[in-house]
């Protein structure tokens, strides 16, 4: 059902953990099968220098939070606005069609916590 | 990589023994007559049929005559309940439980745009049905109520005797799909007041594609299909001869098997629920004593079955999320709504189905990899409140 890829990333995620002062953090989760997933990123510069996932969910909830996290480091807010939940699971090699749009979130939870370093930081821009 | 494979998923299906194969291999070769021809190839397949009807019979302590082949317990269930429904003049009422497997509510709620009305009751907590309710829930309509003995995913054990009274003395049927029980539990219908029970063959380590509907006689129930003369026209078709036959061989060696493997079974499962509700934040789902021997079901708090069922499985431990058929769909498993489980409760739960097979040692090394499985997940759970 899961490639070796995402088997991989599930099995060694990449990226867990909380960041305690965090510049955003971005929650979403899918009402329909549970799945949560909570991102925190550190941004500096414009960049985002390092980010980290909590995720509660299917082996496609993970895997994908731990894609997302590898693609996002390094990239400029602007670039990471643009990744997309199927940017994600292209990443990955593919999800199975029932979990590509329930447990593949990970990149609406790093939408979310943009929305929220821009909130927070208002003042600067 | 681990070579290890631990096969804990007897409720979804059990392989099928040596012998039951042996006895089906010359039906799948030499013996091909067709059993309703009337030449010496024919009437060797019929007797060898007949043989199996026989044992089937025995073992549930019946008569052959009551003993229909089909193609297993979903077509048992819909031959049942819809057959029982066409066989009135008029809608009337079916009462079934909550708990159901799908293929005897969904053929009740497929009644019920026809027409029929449909009760279907909750259950306790532990996944009980309370037999007084179903009393008072008959009404002068009711036809049918369809109980299973035993629960797929949480293993609760119905009170099929005193559900089978109270529908004897309102001269209502009384079906029940036995699937889980036959093998696992004494189950004597001479003993019991029950009008018709499904029973699957690859449950009790026999073929898959076939089981049997046990139909009292007199009850008059109308076919789905039409076509020949087999079954009693009951379920028309050319008999699937090795899988009548393995299932003959597999059932007959499961009720013989049955005492002890229903002690070991009991030994393991409850072994099995003590180490499982030693990790922290496990709850057990279903009922702690009238419950189905092979059966454990429990709920991992803050994460999600089947990222345990994808780190058990690559620790070669097969298991599964509720009901096989529930873990394709993303929506919680009827069951465990039923029984009042939280939405997350109900994602965190896991089904180890023990069966034929399966060792102290077995346990042993899941309760040895399963702990930091489910301490990794909980690490990465942003719900994890343990931390």
């Amino acid at each position: 059902m899961y490639n070796d890829k995402v088997v991989e990333h599930f099995s060694n995620p990449r990226n867990v953990g909380e960041i305690p002062d965090a510049d955003g953090i971005g929650e979403t989760g899918s009402f329909k099968c549970g799945d949560t997933m909570k991102l925190y990123i550190k941004v500096e510069e414009g960049f985002i220098t390092d980010v980290k996932f909590q995720t509660y969910g299917c082996g496609a909830a993970i895997a994908s939070s731990s894609m997302l996290t590898e693609m996002v480091k390094g990239k400029t807010l602007e670039e990471a606005l643009e990744i997309t939940n199927k940017d994600v699971a292209d990443e990955l090699g593919g999800l199975p069609p029932l979990k590509l749009h329930c447990s593949n979130l990970a990149a609406d939870a790093l939408h979310n916590a943009i929305v929220d370093y821009r909130q927070r930081h208002v003042d600067d821009q | 990589m681990n070579n290890r494979l631990i096969y804990m998923d007897h409720g979804a299906t059990t392989p099928l023994r040596e012998e039951a194969l042996d006895a089906m291999l010359p039906f799948l070769k030499d013996e091909y007559g067709n059993p309703s021809s009337i030449h010496a190839q024919g009437r060797k397949v019929r007797q060898a049929i007949e043989e199996a009807r026989e044992k089937t019979a025995q073992v549930l302590g019946v008569e052959p005559l009551e003993i229909f082949f089909t193609s297993g317990a979903t077509e048992s269930n819909n031959i049942a309940l819809r057959g029982a429904a066409i066989s009135r003049k008029d809608r009337g009422h079916i009462i079934t439980s909550s708990v159901e497997h799908h293929a005897v509510l969904d053929v009740c709620r497929d009644l019920e745009k026809e027409g029929h009305r449909v009760t279907c009751l909750p259950v306790s907590n532990e996944g009980l049905i309370d037999p007084l309710a179903f009393e008072e829930a008959i009404t002068p309509d009711t036809f049918i109520i369809s109980v299973m003995a035993a629960n797929n995913e949480i293993g609760t054990l119905q009170p099929i005797r005193e559900i089978g009274e109270i529908a004897l003395k309102h001269k209502i049927l009384f079906h029940t799909d036995a699937v889980q029980v036959i093998g696992q539990m004494p189950l004597d219908l001479k003993t019991l007041n029950i009008d018709l029970l499904s029973l699957s063959a690859h449950k009790f380590n026999g073929p898959k594609g076939v089981g049997a509907l046990y139909k009292r006689k007199n009850v008059v129930i109308k076919p789905l299909y039409h076509g020949g003369s087999q079954e009693r026209k009951l379920r028309p078709g050319t008999e699937n001869v090795p899988g009548i036959i393995g299932l003959g061989r597999a059932i007959e060696l499961a009720a013989a098997e049955m005492p002890a493997k229903m002690k070991h079974l009991t030994f393991l499962r409850d072994k099995m629920i003590e180490g499982l509700l030693q990790i922290k934040d496990v709850i057990l789902n279903g009922h702690p004593v009238l419950r189905l021997p092979g059966n454990v079901n429990v709920s991992f708090k803050y994460i999600e079955g089947e990222s345990v069922l994808l780190s058990l499985d690559l620790a070669g431990v097969a298991a599964s999320s509720g009901s096989a058929c529930t873990s394709g769909s993303l929506e919680p498993s009827h069951v465990l709504s039923a029984i009042g489980l939280d939405h997350h409760s109900a994602y965190g739960s896991v089904r180890f189905s023990l069966g034929r097979g399966n060792s102290e040692e077995d346990i042993n090394y899941a309760l040895k990899v399963l702990p930091p499985i489910v301490e990794r997940l909980r690490q990465i759970s942003p719900m994890n409140k343990t931390k």
